[in-house]
């Protein structure tokens, strides 16, 4: 690891000012995330009195069950048609900005402050105006003859809970991609329009595979982001329903873990979903260093 | 641009311009909704252009105990936000760059494991490992307090990165030249590193602040008393009502007012959260 040619020569001194960051790092990260570790193996019984070793009983049992492969499901629809959703708008918004002089400012001024809102406060302004009795969309769309209800169909359900959370996303891809598009050298497309390409032929050609990279960083974050932070998105919204057609992972061990009570099995949930991330966050930063070598 | 397309700029301009109506219509109306009575709402379809309402609902909900979804006065949520806000952004900028210094500055026995160990943080998020992180702050008796509410969520990988970044481009000889003045570690650390990183703090406390205020999942956890509730996280409890339609002004009115001081914080320091955002992503 890297450091200074030349340090200080201290003992003490660096303990104490890692002191209080690691303090919090055991009690709070390490040591809870052992727990979960160790309650995914035993099982306590239904009093709480007695707790024994099951070993892999917990995950067995998870994965057989039917409502747990639908979380995964949902999970998985949920994170791509957000993740997707979010990227092509950005996307759209940050080349049609990137033709601006002048008022580039102005938009992104206009197009970033979403950032800022709470994915629940986006939740409940989209279940706003989704809302079958008075919400202004299932108005419009009855004009067209849908008769919107989240409460009751799990497409509307779903569909609500991705464009809430897309909505809210979209102003961190946009700064992104507007940094990407800028990094782009001019003389590139500059060249392609000599040798005759037009708008289309050149985005196709050019601007998108130069701006690969930061498609891929922006599509495992966004896929971190509709894994963990939506959570405050659905217990806003439809609380995981209708018939657990909204039941992501992250919300399903809580329900199961402070409603349903069952401990083991949450612990359970808990350490597939620490595989999922640490996988992603490896992911991202191999991803990461090989952008430096560049 | 390479070439001169009139169709292709007034196309990106519309593109735009749905953009910023698509991001803007839903708190449009939100904020037309916390300026009607309550009474409007009954009828059906909400209107699109403010009422008259708007201050006695925002003045009832600041003050509280309009009715029984209420029972909370928001201006009590909105300093219990501040409050965490603060102390979350204030607490992850000097415990990380505290231990940046020490993994930058000095050379000691575990350095890489203490590095590690800040490192798997990341990994972590609340969100995975909900229910023994509670069982931990409620055997501490952390429950129901500001303390409970805020430490947990201190620690920070991003941040001790950002900063050990920021550390490791500072020219050696600074440090040089400040020990052959006779400058300890703590001098050297307060009158040049501090100074040095000024920016890069002002920028990540911008993004930090923004991550207290909008926590939400936390809050309603570790907070069963009124008095330490959330605004956004107290705003599901105003919602949730079984037996009678919400009260959609009141709730809204909340709604602007959760989202108020983080948006004026990113409008307001544009540049900043920019580069905070950006930098802390690296």
């Amino acid at each position: 690891m890297q450091t200074k040619r030349t340090i200080f020569g201290n003992r003490a001194l660096p303990w104490l000012l890692l002191a209080p960051q690691l303090a919090v790092t055991l009690v709070f990260f390490i040591w809870p995330a052992a727990q979960a570790v160790r309650q995914s193996f035993l099982r306590e019984d239904a009093f709480g009195l007695k707790t024994s070793f099951v070993g892999l009983a917990n995950y067995r049992r998870l994965f057989e069950q039917p409502d747990y492969i639908n979380s995964l499901q949902v999970t998985l629809i949920f994170s791509v048609s957000t993740a997707a959703l979010a990227l092509v708008t950005s996307l759209l918004l940050a080349l049609a900005l990137d033709r601006m002089l002048r008022s580039a400012r102005v938009y992104t001024t206009l197009l970033v402050w979403p950032y800022a809102v709470a994915p629940a406060i986006a939740g409940v302004l989209w279940w706003f105006m989704f809302n079958p009795t008075i919400g202004i969309l299932p108005y419009v769309l009855q004009a067209f003859g849908y008769d919107w209800n989240h409460a009751l169909s799990k497409q509307d359900a779903m569909t609500l809970v991705v464009i809430a959370s897309a909505w809210k996303q979209i102003s961190y891809n946009f700064l992104f991609f507007v940094a990407g598009l800028q990094a782009i050298p001019a003389s590139m497309r500059e060249a392609a329009a000599i040798d005759g390409a037009g708008p289309v032929k050149r985005f196709f050609t050019i601007t998108l595979p130069l701006l690969s990279p930061t498609t891929f960083f922006l599509l495992v974050v966004n896929v971190v982001y509709t894994m963990f932070d939506t959570f405050a998105v659905v217990d806003a919204t439809t609380d995981g329903g209708p018939a657990q057609a909204t039941m992501i992972l992250v919300y399903k061990v809580y329900r199961d873990g402070f409603i349903g009570l069952d401990f083991g099995s949450s612990s359970a949930q808990s350490v597939v979903l620490m595989g999922i991330v640490i996988a992603l966050t490896i992911v991202q930063f191999r991803f990461v260093e090989r952008r430096v070598t560049y | 641009m390479v070439e001169q397309h009139r169709w292709l700029d007034i196309l990106a301009h519309l593109t735009l311009i749905l953009g910023v109506l698509i991001v803007a219509f839903p708190v449009w109306l939100a904020f037309v909704a916390s300026t009607h009575e309550s009474t409007e709402f009954v009828s059906g379809v909400i209107p699109l252009l403010p009422g008259g309402n708007a201050l006695p609902t925002y003045a009832a909900v600041l003050e509280g105990g309009v009715s029984s979804q209420m029972s909370v006065p928001i201006s009590l949520m909105l300093g219990n936000s501040l409050i965490m806000a603060l102390a979350i952004a204030v607490g992850k900028i000097v415990i990380s760059v505290l231990s940046a210094f020490a993994v930058v500055y000095f050379r000691f026995p575990f350095r890489q494991l203490a590095f590690w160990l800040i490192f798997i943080t990341l990994m972590l998020p609340v969100e995975v490992r909900i229910v023994p992180t509670f069982k931990v702050v409620s055997d501490l008796g952390m429950l129901n307090s500001y303390v409970g509410l805020t430490v947990p969520l201190i620690a920070s990988a991003t941040a001790t990165f950002l900063f050990r970044q920021v550390f490791l481009t500072i020219p050696d000889e600074l440090m040089e030249a400040a020990r052959i003045d006779g400058a300890g570690p703590m001098r050297f650390f307060r009158d040049i590193l501090l100074p040095l990183s000024r920016t890069n703090i002002a920028a990540l406390f911008v993004i930090l602040f923004i991550y207290g205020w909008n926590q939400y999942l936390w809050p309603i956890l570790v907070t069963t008393e009124d008095r330490f509730s959330t605004i956004v996280a107290g705003i599901k409890r105003m919602a949730d009502v079984v037996d009678s339609e919400p009260l959609w002004n009141f709730i809204m009115a909340t709604s602007v007012l959760a989202m108020l001081p983080p948006v004026i914080v990113v409008i307001a320091m544009q540049r900043l959260f920019v580069k905070g955002l950006v930098e802390t992503e690296k």
